[in-house]
């Protein structure tokens, strides 16, 4: 099977959908002249002409443009350059198309995707390194996706561009240089279905888009120490698979939730309690959380290195669970 | 009310001003092409005549905003260069303690409110600084720089509106270099003369060449004085262009060669103000030598204290979240 960076898979499956789907548009700015901040909508326009649009800098019109056109019929992609800009479209993306359907009475379908590059890279400081995922989490009528490899973002972007409701498509900076082996047939991932991407009957880390890589190399590390640990990818947020995650949890009764967002209040947070909440019988230990410092991120590397967190705070909290 | 003309005096000391963005920027791109500055790194190579003869009119108490591209709004301000320096090598002699980086330089000592990660961030900064101003009478003015790409913002439009209803001492000031990133400006806006929406909001706009450091330093004098007599808010723009790309590494398929010599070839505005100065009997080849040496030892010892200065250490990283140890 021929291998492919997360940048080409989410390249390929807007390709192909636009091919089958002729509602399908993209939205964003830079998105022609450079294919967007991390060149994913590259080619697009030569292939698809008229169906992208190069916007002003203007998020909430943007996002809010996105929306209008999907309660009438069209199918919008909209990028926006980083998730931090998102913020600058809170109102169109909470108070509008997170209700539209519930608040009219189930009367329109949403099918809007925002694809939104996130997280720490090449130290960009506070403004461009955020993690918003419980932002929009905690928002009924959102749909959170956060893929963490080639496979499953071109699935899950099939999904996304395939459903009737919104979509917050997280792509992580650092992932999209990252390979795997990708299909050329076409596929895609339910959303709901979390994913065992390593087996192991000790502890279980749920993990979250750039730390499954890190989950999965904290598995290889305490592998020899005799700590076998399973790995559950969790790849959409909203809707949460619980069934894999607590099954997992009921086989190793030891949890690790892991994400890079500041731990306060994050993902992590939400699906720890879940853990509590409804696994307590199972559990030998108390869940433990592993995900970033609460600070703004800093620039310095000596700072921003401090803040993301490492596969060594991975096996370090599985030898506590475990010991 | 005309503005005075600029002093020999003064047009020295914006003439070095602006050498000393452009070698500091020149410094700051080869130590990010050597690794040591990391990060985003944007320029204003080409637009120096923009802020440093408006911030000729400013004093140390009235304030500026900046943007993205903000060394050059820092040291028009005044701001010192190893301290700047510092920061892009993310330092703890740095601004912001290394905690900022290139896109959010700020010095609150001479008014300078901060560069901003957000495009369009310092319009309300801006905004308030002048509410600040008024309510106190204290006769300062805000500058709030920003982009062509950023008057596509909201905030552009919440701001100058209330700006201009409550006659706050603000000028805005649109740096006009006709691109947003990778957009040309024409393709997002119908309008490109950004002073023409001036009228939406019932305030002056005043368009300006940007190249022509002289031309700015009279529309800006006229606009500040303007602000400073509690008439309120102009929104002043000046047609400029950056040399260099939107960030460092930029390739810049979206423009020609040709176009970019066109300007920096003819229309620099360091050339610009050093015909206009050699004309006038004020500069001569060896003052010229000699403010680009003074410039230049600057840059130096600036690398020098950078390099030279720690990286902060980890008990930093809990420091600043709030006014109070959280630890
Ligand atoms: C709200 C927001 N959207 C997008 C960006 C990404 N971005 C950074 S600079 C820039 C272009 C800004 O153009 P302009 O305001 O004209 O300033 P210039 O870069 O030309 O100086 C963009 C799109 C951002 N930083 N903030």
């Amino acid at each position: 099977m021929p291998k492919k960076s997360m940048r080409d898979a989410l390249r390929e499956a807007l390709h192909e959908e636009m091919e089958r789907d002729d509602s399908i548009i993209v939205l964003g700015e830079d998105v022609i002249t450079h294919g967007g901040p991390y060149a994913v909508t590259r080619g697009i326009d030569e292939k698809f002409p008229g169906r992208i649009r190069q916007t002003p800098i203007s998020e909430a019109g943007i996002v809010g443009t996105a929306l209008g056109a999907a309660l009438c019929g069209m199918r919008p992609v909209a990028e926006v350059m980083y998730v931090d800009f998102a913020t600058c479209a809170m109102d169109e993306v909470v108070n509008q198309m997170a209700k539209v359907r519930y608040m009219f009475g189930g009367q329109t379908d949403v099918p809007v995707v925002l694809r939104l590059p996130s997280g720490s890279a090449r130290l960009l400081a506070a403004q461009h390194s955020q993690c918003l995922e419980a932002w929009f989490l905690h928002v009924p009528g959102l749909q959170v996706v956060v893929p963490s490899t080639a496979y499953d973002a071109k699935g899950l972007l099939k999904t996304a561009l395939r459903g009737k409701d919104p979509v917050l498509f997280m792509e992580y900076k650092r992932l999209y240089t990252n390979e795997c082996e990708v299909p050329d047939e076409d596929y895609a991932i339910p959303f709901g279905q979390a994913d065992v991407k390593r087996e192991g009957r000790d502890v279980t880390i749920v993990a979250t888009g750039p730390m499954v890589p890190k989950a999965l190399e904290a598995a290889d590390l305490l592998s020899p120490e005799g700590i076998e640990v399973e790995v559950v990818d969790t790849r959409t947020l909203v809707p949460f698979d619980k069934a894999t995650v607590f099954a997992s949890v009921g086989k190793t009764n030891r949890a690790i939730v892991t994400d890079e967002e500041v731990k306060r209040g994050g993902t992590s947070a939400e699906i720890a309690s879940l853990i509590a909440e409804e696994c307590f019988d199972a559990l030998d230990a108390p869940v433990k959380r592993v995900a970033a410092a609460e600070v703004p991120m800093p620039f310095s590397p000596e700072l921003e290195k401090l803040v993301v967190p490492k596969t060594e705070h991975l096996v370090a909290a599985a030898r506590e669970l475990v010991g | 009310m005309p503005v005075e003309a600029p002093s020999a005096e003064k047009l020295l000391d914006m003439y070095a001003r602006m050498w000393r963005i452009r070698l500091f920027e020149e410094q700051a791109e080869y130590q990010s092409s050597q690794g040591k500055v990391m990060g985003a790194l944007h320029t204003y190579i080409g637009e120096e005549g923009v802020a440093v003869p408006a911030c000729a009119h400013l004093q140390d108490t009235d304030y500026i905003t900046s943007t993205h591209r903000g060394h050059g709004h820092c040291i028009a301000k005044g701001a010192d260069i190893s301290r700047m320096m510092a920061e892009l090598f993310g330092r703890s002699t740095g601004y912001c303690k290394g905690k900022g980086g290139s896109m959010h330089i700020a010095d609150f000592q001479v008014g300078m409110l901060g560069a901003n990660g957000i495009v369009a961030g310092g319009f309300g900064i801006a905004t308030g600084a002048g509410l600040a101003a008024q309510l106190r009478g204290s006769g300062q003015v805000a500058v709030c720089f920003f982009g062509d790409g950023a008057a596509n913002r909201g905030p552009f439009h919440e701001n100058i509106n209330i700006g201009a209803v409550w006659k706050l001492p603000v000028v805005y000031v649109c740096e006009n270099n006709q691109f947003a990133q990778w957009t040309p400006q024409k393709d997002v806006t119908l309008v490109t003369d950004i002073a023409n929406m001036s009228p939406a909001y019932g305030i002056p706009g005043v368009q300006v060449d940007g190249m022509d450091p002289l031309a700015v330093y009279e529309a800006a004098g006229e606009a500040i004085a303007r602000a400073r007599r509690g008439e309120g808010p102009t929104l002043l723009e000046c047609k400029t262009y950056r040399f260099h790309g939107h960030n460092f590494g930029d390739p810049q398929q979206y423009r020609t060669r040709e176009e970019i010599a066109e300007w920096s070839d003819n229309r620099d505005p360091i050339k610009q103000l050093a015909a206009h100065m050699r004309d006038a009997g004020i500069l001569s080849d060896e003052q010229d030598a000699d403010i680009q040496n003074t410039v230049q030892e600057e840059i130096t010892a600036a690398v020098r204290f950078a390099e030279s200065s720690p990286y902060p250490t980890p008990d930093e990283l809990y420091k600043d979240v709030y006014s109070y140890d959280i630890g």
